[in-house]
């Protein structure tokens, strides 16, 4: 079978990184999605799309500025503009499935499985650590889990869901990647990260 | 400069590109009159105070906006997603 490159390069290397004085601030792993979809909805359609995505990916996704969801599968979706959707699970077969149940009179999907890179990072100073990159809030209140941002880091555009308290996705384009990684262990070194 | 999408809420200027003049009207396709077309393609008033300007937000959810901004102050006074502004919905 043939194995997957990670664009993340020999730079990001398995093992504990920065100042360790007060223990391990944040873990950085790249997570290897099988599918990744945007999914746009046509003007006026935005609620069917949501039901159609909700249905497929078996969560419950409102149709609401920010907003997501994940399955217990792991399938997570989240809006990321008027009427758009990042779709993105580890099952191959789901882009399809996606592409298959939206009709062309609801909206449009676009594969972008071979186009994005998604990097996870979690631990007790991940909001200190993030609110160094973004001009965001990341507190719980404002960016509640589940729920996702558009937003940009000097012009690296990135789309980020939290995924749990203290658990962050970064879904970022490919050739960006390397570079992105990078800046987030760098934010990451005054407080110890670890790469897995 | 903060713009409040209305979608995203507001975020910082370098996430928004400016997409330009909102107070042009395009003349009929079919006129001739040289003056309204040198008018829509390259007289800009310029004025010192209050605009309606397009920008997207390049950096975020991507929308097409209309904003009213103070040239002097930049204060902000409204935001709305182009395509109701521009069918005379308020966004």
């Amino acid at each position: 079978m043939v194995e997957r490159a990670s664009p993340l390069g020999g730079g990001f290397r398995p093992g504990s990184h920065g100042d360790f004085a007060d223990g391990n601030g944040v873990t950085i792993s790249e997570v290897l999605k099988g599918s990744i979809v945007e999914a746009n909805a046509w003007p006026g359609k935005e609620k069917a799309l949501a039901e159609s995505i909700s249905a497929t990916c078996r969560l419950t996704l409102p149709a609401l500025p920010g907003n997501g969801a994940a399955s217990r599968e792991g399938t997570c979706a989240f809006n990321i503009g008027p009427g758009r959707f990042l779709v993105s699970g580890m099952d191959e077969a789901l882009a399809g499935d996606i592409i298959a149940a939206i009709g062309d009179e609801t909206g449009t999907v676009t594969d972008l499985s071979h186009g994005r890179t998604v990097l996870s990072i979690e631990g007790p100073r991940v909001e200190w650590v993030l609110a160094k990159l973004f001009a965001l809030d990341f507190s719980l209140t404002a960016f509640p889990v589940h729920a996702g941002r558009a937003t940009a880091h000097h012009d690296v555009f990135v789309q980020i869901q939290r995924r749990g308290e203290k658990r962050f996705e970064f879904y970022v384009f490919r050739s960006f990647a390397r570079a992105f990684a990078k800046t987030l262990c760098r934010a990451a070194e005054d407080v110890g990260y670890t790469i897995r | 400069m903060l713009i409040d999408c209305p979608h995203c809420g507001p975020r910082d200027l370098a996430e928004f590109s400016y997409q330009g003049d909102a107070t042009r009207t395009r003349p009929d396709p079919a006129s001739t009159d040289t003056k309204a077309w040198l008018d829509y393609v390259y007289n800009r008033p310029n004025p010192a105070g209050l605009h309606r300007e397009y920008w997207q937000h390049a950096g975020g959810c991507r929308a097409h906006l209309v904003v009213e901004r103070d040239t002097l102050t930049h204060e902000i006074r409204s935001v709305a997603f182009a395509r109701s502004a521009d069918s005379g919905d308020a966004a």
